[in-house]
């Protein structure tokens, strides 16, 4: 159990040498804390793989450090480090039975029997696997071969912390429910830091207090799934969280106004020192603005379909070139062609270059 | 739906059965024929029944205690070669480069052996056996050894085993090193993870995913050594006296030495039983090896 620190961290898997720009994981300093539920959420090839293979020592950093509790453990091997990850793909050892594919990692490090047949029976309790401690674990489904990797890496009781590759791609989709909400139970039972890399937001959004995105190689927003969605800090945040994402339009801004294709937006904030000749765009979630019928001072959207999700119905438009999604309110039936769009002022953020400018109040 | 019939469809079929039956069938056939005769030249042939398989299995006969010697000593060099080769072919296997250009310089050299046809390395160990001229037959009278493999019974088994471990571990290294290649990376980092020594990844990985290439090279190794002839002849010429003559080196001797016809076809169909036997046992225990799928039911 430990506190994990990067420090100004980057990796290049063609050498030092390389540009800064085509590095994996580009400079991150960052901090996880003893006891927390991480997610490592972003698209493939966005590096989350690669910090993941780094705290865990299988790769090794082209810059920076890795502290567990303060001490630097960049030169330990795998082995010495102290840390427990499992793969994308179940690892399981084909002649030994389950109950020795889980006491595995404890035998290796020298436990005493009754210690190691203690903590096997507590974590194949914890994962349905008693009734198969003694079968083979060649013969076993995928599933089951997978939950065997997670147990092999929950079984050490003294890890810095655990780490998933995307663990449960190969999991049936009801059955990953069931095994995510297990490992979130795991994950409180057996006060362990948990990291999880997956590309899947709902997955992130419902393992993690925290989730990290990545995008590009680089952290772009650490937070709780609530920060996540109110707030992205990056307009990639945005769009890549919520279905529909959020909507990221070009507009100048000035002030308290935006101006979209012409049309005026009220903000809550005041954006007085803009950085010049950057991108300015307005981002706002589809849930915070409004289909109403045309009226003089809203914004006009032509509307190209409506998605009705059951719950709540979504309107695809456009606003002069650019595409809009926004909420349709229950019972409002759409006109014609043409929308009018109400914003939620407090809702709509500004981006210059993509990342989130703070407005003054 | 009438099914339509046409007998003629059997014409279609007939040439191949032609060609086997003119270069597999009757070619057996004769040799079946011929093991239940005998001929004292002339072509004049003599019917003796199973006459000659009764002599072959029986030890207190010329031609059963000759047949049991050297069934015993082929057997004995396939186990000996095999007891070595199979070990050597894993070590090296698991000391090649797993990428990068030394991989092809490694593979070139382990297949250079290979390539050699089977008279020129008998030829190549007879000259480099010999203690006058051969480098390593001098080298080693020089240290002192006394080596001497035409004389020497011992020494001469020592020279073809060790040419059948020059000419062949590379086979079941590349067959290994194939073995090793197919394991992915994720089941040395989580071995790395878990902490596993190297000796531990050994047992716990790469020789179980290893299992079934291990279990063709042994199959291929043990029927090759069990058919050798080329190199033990050229190098021995299964002396001296008969400790090195193999089972088919007898079988030569007999059918052309001696133009013993009878007894060569009886020791041929014994020799090939034995070895459709075998064949078959290989053959059953892999199948039931692959048969090891996950099974449908388990742990949801």
């Amino acid at each position: 159990m430990a506190r994990i620190d990067l420090v100004d961290l980057a990796h290049s898997y063609s050498g030092n040498s390389a540009d800064i720009a085509s590095y994996a994981l580009k400079p991150v300093t960052m901090t996880w804390r003893q006891g927390g539920a991480y997610a490592l959420l972003g698209p493939s090839g966005c590096g989350k793989t690669t910090l993941l293979n780094l705290i865990s020592g299988i790769v090794t950093p082209s810059q920076g450090k890795i502290l567990f509790d303060g001490v630097d453990i960049t030169p330990l091997s795998t082995q010495k480090r102290n840390i427990a990850q499992v793969f994308q793909f179940p690892v399981i050892y084909d002649t030994m039975t389950v109950g020795q594919n889980l006491a595995f990692p404890l035998k290796n490090r020298g436990l005493p029997k009754k210690e190691i047949d203690a903590r096997v029976a507590e974590i194949a309790r914890l994962l349905d696997l008693t009734p198969y401690l003694t079968r083979k674990a060649m013969r076993l489904t995928a599933d089951a071969k997978q939950k065997i990797s997670l147990g092999r890496g929950l079984v050490r009781s003294d890890v810095a912390a655990v780490l998933f590759d995307e663990p449960l791609t190969v999991i049936d989709p009801e059955l990953k429910w069931q095994l995510r909400s297990k490992l979130k139970a795991l994950h409180r039972e057996l006060d362990l830091t948990m990291i999880y890399v997956t590309h899947d937001q709902t997955e992130a959004l419902t393992f993690a207090d925290t989730v990290v995105v990545m995008h590009d190689g680089r952290v772009v927003q650490s937070g709780t799934p609530a920060e996540l969605f109110d707030k992205p800090a990056h307009t990639f945040v945005g769009y890549f969280i919520g279905s529909p994402g959020m909507n990221i339009v070009p507009a100048e801004v000035r002030g308290r106004e935006a101006r979209v294709d012409g049309y005026a937006i009220a903000l809550n904030r005041s954006y007085d020192a803009l950085p010049s000749g950057a991108k300015i765009e307005i981002g706002v979630r589809p849930e915070f603005v409004d289909v109403a019928a045309p009226a003089p001072g809203l914004i006009s959207a032509n509307i190209e379909r409506i998605d009705d999700l059951g719950r709540v119905r979504f309107a695809r438009l456009r606003v002069g070139n650019a595409k809009f999604a926004a909420r349709v309110p229950p019972g409002f039936s759409v006109p014609g062609d043409v929308a009018g769009l109400i914003f939620d002022p407090s809702r709509v953020h500004v981006y210059a270059d993509s990342l989130l400018v703070e407005g003054s109040t | 739906m009438d099914k339509t019939i046409n007998q003629k469809a059997w014409f279609l079929v007939l040439p191949v059965f032609l060609v086997v039956a003119f270069s597999a069938i009757l070619p057996l056939m004769t040799v079946v024929n011929y093991s239940m005769q005998d001929t004292f030249g002339n072509n004049q042939f003599f019917w003796n029944g199973v006459g000659w398989f009764k002599e072959l299995l029986d030890p207190s006969t010329d031609l059963g205690s000759r047949f049991f010697a050297s069934l015993w000593r082929n057997l004995f060099f396939s186990g000996v070669i095999l007891a070595i080769e199979v070990p050597l072919g894993i070590v090296v296997a698991l000391s090649m480069p797993r990428e990068g250009w030394r991989v092809a310089v490694c593979l070139v050299i382990l297949a250079l052996p290979l390539l050699i046809p089977w008279n020129v390395v008998g030829t190549i160990w007879q000259i480099f056996g010999r203690p006058d001229i051969g480098l390593l037959g001098y080298v080693v009278n020089g240290i002192g050894i006394n080596y001497n493999y035409v004389s020497n019974e011992f020494d001469a088994w020592v020279t073809v085993i060790v040419m059948d471990v020059w000419h062949w571990t590379s086979l079941v290294a590349l067959l290994c090193y194939a073995g090793l290649k197919s394991i992915p990376d994720a089941y040395y980092q989580a071995a790395q993870i878990d902490g596993a020594s190297r000796w531990a990844v050994f047992t716990a990985i790469q020789l179980p995913k290893m299992h079934r290439v291990l279990l063709i090279a042994v199959l291929l190794r043990f029927m090759d050594s069990f058919m050798i002839y080329t190199e033990p002849f050229v190098v021995t010429g299964g002396g001296p006296g008969n400790s090195t003559t193999f089972i088919s080196i007898e079988l030569v001797k007999i059918a052309l030495g001696q133009f013993d016809l009878g007894k060569a076809a009886a020791l041929s169909l014994v020799y090939n039983l034995i070895i459709l036997i075998v064949c078959w046992v290989f053959y059953t225990v892999m199948i039931n090896a692959g048969a090891e799928r996950p099974a449908k039911q388990g742990v949801a």
